[in-house]
């Protein structure tokens, strides 16, 4: 197979020119992270290249004049260079050098503030309504709720494409992190917490999930597969899933609770009052702490008090 | 068998720890003990261990012992990371099992870190500080002997528990409710939390002895800004040291106090809040890695001055950066934990905070080039440790700054790109500063020179099985491969990467191996140091003698500029030829107790004893702690007098005295 990183345009590889060389070793899609499929990915990705292509002047200043030094100023017979063994200071080459990694990093810090930002609210385009998924990490496999749809899923995720997804993270277990690199960022899920992410894909595919948290023996199992379909398959799937897959009951819940690793499965419903009811942060109507309250129809926030 | 040796088996030896490797280990240990002891019967050398080494309070001494303990920590640490290495070399290989991966790689991180590093720091703190400063000792030298044997005590206790128990298996962060009792009910947990508050009294002592030292103890004249840069790095380091360990230790406390006495703050259920211990460990951990690496930003400006034959450049911008980082690492500590939802206002702050901490260590570098820019560079071992800093130690910079970018952040945490970001400050800052302090003190530690030509092999082996190692690794971070994964399913790409990484590693094994080699053959047959000055330095220890005597100064010198030794050479005012008889005085210096050893010893007891939640053994240790305390508290004789004729017939043997 001819790689598929040759066909690709360079232009998003120009700012790792650095390590570019080295990617001829593998397959240049496997750089997951270079290759976002979706709006939150992609502005990672931006900023990286940025940061990148700063700190590459930073290099490439460092290391001509550091070279230059070396070459230049060793000690061996009949080197030429100027020896000035008393030259210690220099008014304006010291301003210099705390000036330009500040400018620099004002370059960087601009756009990260505003990402940053930008990223901690859901967006709501007009006639894409967000999906809420809750997700639980247990020990060790992830069990995924659709409050909206009231199915749910272990260690596979089904999504719509060109739609903000907003997961609610918690934890019945150690503390792992929910991330899916095709997509976006990771975020923590801890116990007795709810800590919202959004993602959205782009495309139809199937991409890897995995923790980037330790928690015990069987972490490195934890890979799940998330499944973006268009919003019309998504809605058949919903529907199918209703109608064939068995019920989670709490019988089945408290299999999932025992320290082991499981397979994939679906379930046509769920147990109401696993997750909790409290939530912090973002969520679909705003930010701060929430009581979130899931009744058989639907989800809605009422505002808390911060204590 | 009695039901209470089965009980002893079974809770001293459980399955995890009787993998064949370890066994193997086991017989090892049993054979070299008895080893040591016969050779030390057998040359009658127990009373001279007893008391040169166990009951001394020798700043010079006590480095020593923090050099030896801190290499054998290194070869440790090394083969941990090396079994690591040989796990990961392949997609779904069982060279090791899950729980023994998963232990493997919390000792290796806790022990390169809390066992390695910082003794090597305080090694070259003991080593040379004193002689820096032109003073005879540190400011307590009991309690500098004291956190020695914390030290030592408590990396025994730490080393020991893969043999006896198991290991602790919750990472070198030991991030609850995984360290609960509920997931983790072994006592390898208990073994971290112990000999980490043990280890921790040792450098909280440290930092306070070291800060006095450097503030009280300077020779008449060496005002603040005459301080040579490496003390004043001791000087900042101390302070963080001093303010970074309590929130350490509470949070050591507080998850021991849920795992031994049932309390909760961090546990899975009743309300534990783990996300406050993520909290206190890294108000702890930001400072530390400044901990790690300020001491070495001290150790490579001698060094580059020394061998570039040239003043450091930029000196008071060097010290406004030293204290600006300080003062910036407190407020970075968050950076860690961007991903667990503490809001875009507090991510963006310690955002800007960790970019603005970039700017002293960018000043730092300039300054750095341009002392060698007009120099002479002569490219010994310990300049090219120097030399090869400058780049790695950009280049993981760089990296740090783009795990600032709080978005980016979210994509880049806990994979191998963040493990090669950390590898790549830690080694290329604090490895090679260390070693590069190694080669530039050793003469003045030992009397005499470790051998360039081997030292320059250990270092290129080094070098380059350090970039082979951790280049991957960025790459495989980008690929999305995340830490502490024990295997790997293939067809993810992360295969040949991980195969070069691990033949990194081996090319690393290697430049240890030459390391060892390298220090062995010059204690054989190395080239002495007569001169005392081997390398033309510009500081006041090489105004002394190879090894230096016990008083170090027979006379406190005056200083009257930043560089005196080289100062004094310019001027040919050297003290050889100023030191009349009838400037020598009687010395007092500090005398040897036991004292701190047997402290050390209750300590390792009380932890032994709380270990396995054995509690008449933990009430001897610490009835042992409250004997050495209270007798050491009123033990008024301890300093002794040297007589001056004593001092002057070691200085004229040395042939420094006039007449």
């Amino acid at each position: 197979m001819r790689p598929a990183f040759f066909k690709r345009p360079y232009r998003k590889l120009i700012p790792l020119a650095l390590v570019a060389g080295l990617m001829s070793t593998g397959c240049g899609q496997q750089y997951v992270l270079l290759h976002p499929v979706g709006p939150v990915g992609e502005q990672e990705l931006h900023l990286m290249e940025l940061a990148a292509i700063a700190m590459g002047i930073v290099i490439v200043v460092v290391f001509t004049l550091y070279f230059y030094a070396i070459i230049r100023f060793r000690d061996k017979p009949g080197n030429t260079a100027p020896y000035r063994p008393d030259w210690h200071t220099s008014k304006w080459l010291e301003i210099l050098w705390w000036v330009l990694p500040a400018v620099l990093l004002t370059v960087i810090a601009i756009p990260t503030v505003q990402t940053t930002f930008a990223l901690a609210h859901v967006p709501k385009p007009k006639g894409k309504d967000p999906v809420v998924i809750d997700v639980t990490s247990l020990t060790w496999k992830w069990l995924f709720e659709y409050p909206g749809q009231h199915v749910a899923t272990v260690n596979q995720l089904v999504i719509p494409t060109g739609k903000p997804v907003l997961f609610e993270l918690t934890a019945d277990s150690p503390m792992n992190t929910f991330w899916v690199p095709a997509l976006g960022g990771m975020e923590y899920t801890m116990p007795n917490r709810v800590l919202p992410l959004w993602l959205e894909a782009n495309k139809p595919g199937t991409y890897i999930g995995l923790s980037g948290q330790y928690s015990g023996t069987g972490f490195a199992k934890m890979f799940f597969h998330v499944k973006a379909v268009s919003p019309a398959a998504f809605n058949a799937w919903v529907a199918a899933t209703r109608k064939t897959a068995s019920p989670m009951t709490m019988t089945v819940y408290d299999q999932l609770l025992k320290h082991n690793t499981t397979g994939e499965a679906i379930y046509s419903s769920y147990p109401q009052d696993t997750f909790p009811t409290v939530a912090n942060g973002f969520t679909l109507t705003g930010s701060g702490m929430y009581m979130v309250m899931r009744d058989k129809n639907d989800i809605s926030y009422m505002p808390m008090q911060n204590p | 068998m009695p039901s209470f040796v089965t009980y002893l088996i079974h809770t001293l030896f459980p399955p995890t720890v009787r993998f064949p490797d370890i066994l193997l280990i086991d017989a090892g240990l049993v054979l070299g003990g008895l080893g040591l002891i016969g050779f030390l019967t057998k040359t009658h050398r127990w009373g001279w261990l007893w008391r040169e080494w166990l009951t001394t309070v020798d700043h010079k001494k006590i480095a020593v012992m923090y050099l030896i303990s801190a290499i054998v920590m290194l070869f440790r640490g090394g083969i941990d990371a090396e079994m690591l290495r040989a796990q990961l070399a392949m997609p779904s290989v069982h060279f090791m099992p899950a729980i023994q991966y998963d232990e493997v790689f919390t000792t290796h991180g806790t022990i390169m870190i809390f066992f390695m590093a910082m003794p090597f720091i305080f090694a070259l703190f003991n080593a040379v500080v004193p002689l820096m400063i032109g003073a005879r000792d540190v400011a307590f030298p009991r309690v500098n002997a004291m956190s020695f044997w914390l030290f030592a005590f408590g990396a025994i206790l730490f080393n020991i528990s893969f043999i006896i128990g198991g290991s602790p298996d919750a990472g070198w962060t030991a991030y609850p409710p995984y360290t609960g009792l509920a997931f983790n009910p072994g006592p390898g947990e208990n073994y971290y939390f112990l000999s980490l508050l043990i280890a921790g009294m040792g450098t909280t002592m440290t930092g306070i002895n070291f800060l006095v030292t450097t503030i009280r103890m300077r020779a008449p004249g060496m005002t603040l800004m005459k301080m040579p840069m490496f003390v004043w790095t001791t000087m900042v380091t101390s302070a963080l040291i001093l303010f970074a360990f309590p929130p350490l230790t509470v949070a050591l406390a507080m998850s021991l106090f849920d795992r031994l006495f049932g309390s909760s703050f961090f546990t899975l259920t009743r309300g534990g809040m783990p996300m406050m211990y993520v909290n206190l460990f890294w108000l702890f951990g930001h400072p530390e890695v400044y901990i790690l690496v300020l001491p070495l930003f001290g150790v490579f400006s001698e060094v580059v001055a020394t061998y570039s034959k040239k003043a450091l450049f930029g000196y008071p911008m060097m010290v406004v950066s030293v204290l600006a980082i300080m003062f910036l690492s407190y407020g970075t500590w968050v950076h860690h934990f961007f991903t667990m939802g503490a809001g875009p206002a507090v991510n963006a702050f310690f955002g800007l905070s960790t970019m603005l901490i970039a700017i002293p260590t960018g000043v730092k570098i300039f300054n750095w080039i341009f002392t060698m820019w007009g120099g002479r560079i002569q490219m010994t071992t310990a300049m090219l440790y120097q030399m090869a800093f400058i780049p790695t130690f950009v280049i993981g910079g760089a990296s740090g700054v783009m795990l600032a970018v709080v978005p980016a952040d979210y994509q880049l945490h806990n994979t191998y790109f963040l493990i090669a970001h950390f590898h790549n400050v830690i080694i290329g800052g604090t490895l090679f500063g260390l070693l590069s302090g190694m080669y530039y003190w050793w003469p003045k530690m030992f009397g005499m020179k470790l051998n360039e030509r081997q030292g320059k092999v250990a270092f290129w082996l080094f070098f380059i099985g350090f970039w082979i190692t951790f280049t991957p690794q960025y790459l495989l971070g980008l690929k999305g491969m995340t830490r502490r994964l024990y295997t790997y399913p293939a067809g993810l790409g992360w295969h040949e990467l991980n195969v070069i990484s691990t033949v990194g590693a081996w090319i690393m094994g290697a430049g240890f191996v030459a390391l060892v080699y390298n220090v062995v053959w010059s204690l054989l047959y190395g080239e002495r140091d007569v001169t005392g000055d081997p390398w033309d330095g510009r500081t006041l220890e090489w105004s002394l003698p190879s090894p230096v005597p016990e008083y170090n100064f027979a006379r406190i010198p005056v200083v009257h500029e930043r560089d005196a030794w080289w100062a004094m050479k310019q001027k040919g005012q050297t003290m050889a030829h100023a030191l009349r008889p009838e400037d020598v005085h009687d010395i007092e210096m500090p005398k040897n107790t036991p004292i701190p050893f047997l402290l050390g010893v209750s300590f390792f007891v009380l932890g032994f004893g709380m270990t396995f939640k054995w509690w008449p053994i933990a009430i001897v240790g610490i009835l042992g702690v409250i004997a050495c305390l209270l007798f050491s508290g009123f033990d008024y004789d301890d300093h002794h007098h040297l007589e001056a004729d004593v001092v002057r017939q070691t200085e004229a043997s040395l042939g420094r005295l006039q007449g």
